[in-house]
């Protein structure tokens, strides 16, 4: 019996090796380290995108995007090495420690003349995350009702700007560091609302954040900028080419919807808002 | 003797100067860094933002000194009383500066900012500018705290025997003969920790506030660059510079008149 998972292994391994050798010659020379591609995430990587945060588990949504484009590369699953970056550590100037980098960066046309985005790989729509005691209050899921709400969001994130100009809250938002401060301040009843993209209020809501209710949604055709999540790489990367050859066959083919079908809830149920 | 002395030194300030400004751009990446730390278009767009920004700092600095200045002179006060009863006080004097003095400021705002609205305050108690602006106060009163300490210290004890032959009560004591001079010995050491406030406002970013610190985090952040940080920077030297200058000053003149 053990021989025999043995030999599978063995079958599935030079498969996967010969299906590596057909596409592996457009990165070929380009990576940091030959043979091998580096990818980065956050420190930590959040659900739902990695879970766990391991990566390499492939489990979550950002991680089995990465190895479905690591394999379209050329590259085995074994040929895939994870490192862990901040959002500066990521634009800083300089060699990077990375291929290319993967945390949910929105694609702008500002930060794409310091750094190179692939082909966006999901898009977001934008979610309103409060309290069940908010809402009792008496909302309506429309800008207008929304104003007047204490609102917050992250600092690093194009939910700022957005939060500006869909929503145009009365008194300034408060802005956090990361997801952890955000949902801080919501359960001081510092603030009322903080935007996010949908996936992450999703998760927020169900597991973070005591009464925490995914009140509304911007879809993504609605906003002015739509909120699309690229990776990130070198300003003039060679390997941007490489990346969004894979990218493109993996949306052509469907595979990138079958990856976020199994990865990401669907949103049906969260009204959206006016 | 004294024309060629400053000969020599404006003449090697100028070589270092030069040598930097020729040398500097000769590292491989130094356009890079320009690019990303120096960008004039990302710094025109985002300067009055900035300036606006620091408008907060300044408030906050504003209402957070005089906070510190008398709470801090009545932890050193308690620190000094000398009545056998009010021995807790002096206790608790000490016990104060030990925990504050002992802990980042960082840490203090995250544990007040956060923690003591989580109990289950009403609005507007839970703001984060009343706990950010506590925490700050209760760090930096107990550093003037030990500051006003050594000053009162410094008073020879003679001065406060004097006082004692002429009549006056303890009170009166430390109201009108120590604390005028221990105060004036500790002008320059205070306004040192002033000037460090002005940079440790911008640590109420952590929770919540958007003042200069914060701006320039989410300017960055939607250019994917640095320069907004540099443009913080020159807005907060152009505040601290000339007052640490003053404090020098101050310093110095202390100094003439001791000699």
């Amino acid at each position: 019996m053990r021989s025999l998972s043995f030999a599978a292994c063995a079958i599935a391994l030079s498969a996967s090796a010969a299906h590596a050798a057909g596409h592996g010659a457009c990165a070929e020379g380009k990576t940091l380290e030959d043979g091998v591609l580096t990818i980065a995430t956050g420190n930590p990587a959040y659900y739902p995108w990695v879970l766990n945060d391991a990566p390499e588990s492939k489990e979550g949504f950002e991680a089995a995007v990465a190895y479905a484009i690591a394999e379209k590369m050329g590259f085995a699953e074994d040929q895939v090495t994870w490192v862990r970056t901040s959002f500066d550590e990521a634009i800083q100037p300089g060699a990077k420690n990375f291929d290319f980098n993967m945390q949910q960066y929105s694609i702008t046309e500002e930060r794409e003349q310091m750094v190179d985005f692939s082909l966006p790989y999901y898009t977001s729509a934008m979610a309103v995350l409060t309290t069940q005691s908010v809402v009792d209050k008496g909302i309506a899921p429309t800008a207008e009702s929304m104003k007047g709400l204490i609102w917050g969001a992250d600092a690093n994130t194009t939910a700022v700007p957005m939060l500006n100009e869909m929503i145009a809250p009365e008194s300034d938002p408060l802005l956090y560091g990361d997801n952890t401060d955000v949902t801080a301040a919501m359960q001081a009843n510092q603030i009322d609302a903080a935007l996010f993209d949908l996936p992450t209020a999703l998760y927020l809501a169900a597991v973070v954040v005591e009464g925490g209710v995914v009140f509304g949604q911007i879809p993504a055709d609605r906003a002015e900028n739509p909120d699309q999540f690229g990776l990130l790489m070198e300003d003039g990367s060679a390997l941007k080419e490489c990346v969004d050859a894979a990218i493109t066959e993996l949306t052509d083919s469907g595979e990138l919807a079958a990856i976020e079908a199994q990865w990401l809830q669907e949103a049906t149920g969260v009204p959206v808002i006016e | 003797m004294r024309q060629r002395s400053i000969r020599i030194a404006a003449g090697s300030t100028l070589a270092v100067l030069l040598a930097i400004i020729l040398l500097v751009p000769l590292a491989p990446g130094w356009a890079a860094v320009k690019r990303s730390f120096f960008n004039a278009e990302v710094f025109a767009q985002t300067f009055p933002g900035l300036l606006n920004a620091f408008l907060l700092d300044v408030m906050i600095f504003a209402w957070c000194a005089p906070a510190i200045a008398l709470l801090g002179l009545a932890i050193a006060l308690c620190r000094d009383v000398r009545a056998p009863a009010l021995f807790p006080l002096r206790l608790f004097g000490a016990v104060y500066t030990d925990v504050f003095r002992g802990l980042p400021v960082i840490l203090v705002i995250y544990l007040i900012g956060f923690g003591i609205p989580g109990l289950g305050l009403p609005r507007p108690w839970n703001s984060p500018y009343i706990w950010g602006t506590v925490a700050l106060v209760l760090t930096y009163s107990a550093y003037v705290a030990e500051v006003l300490r050594s000053g009162i210290e410094s008073i020879h004890a003679s001065q406060r025997n004097a006082a004692i032959c002429l009549g006056l009560s303890e009170r009166d004591t430390m109201r009108f003969v120590i604390l005028p001079q221990a105060i004036r010995n500790v002008v320059p050491a205070n306004m040192n920790l002033f000037i460090a406030l002005q940079k440790d406002v911008a640590l109420l970013s952590f929770i919540g506030p958007v003042e200069i610190f914060r701006q320039a985090g989410v300017y960055k952040s939607l250019f994917a660059n640095f320069t907004p940080y540099v443009g913080a920077a020159l807005i907060f030297l152009a505040i601290t510079i000339p007052a640490t200058r003053y404090a020098d000053y101050l310093m110095n003149r202390q100094r003439q008149r001791r000699t």
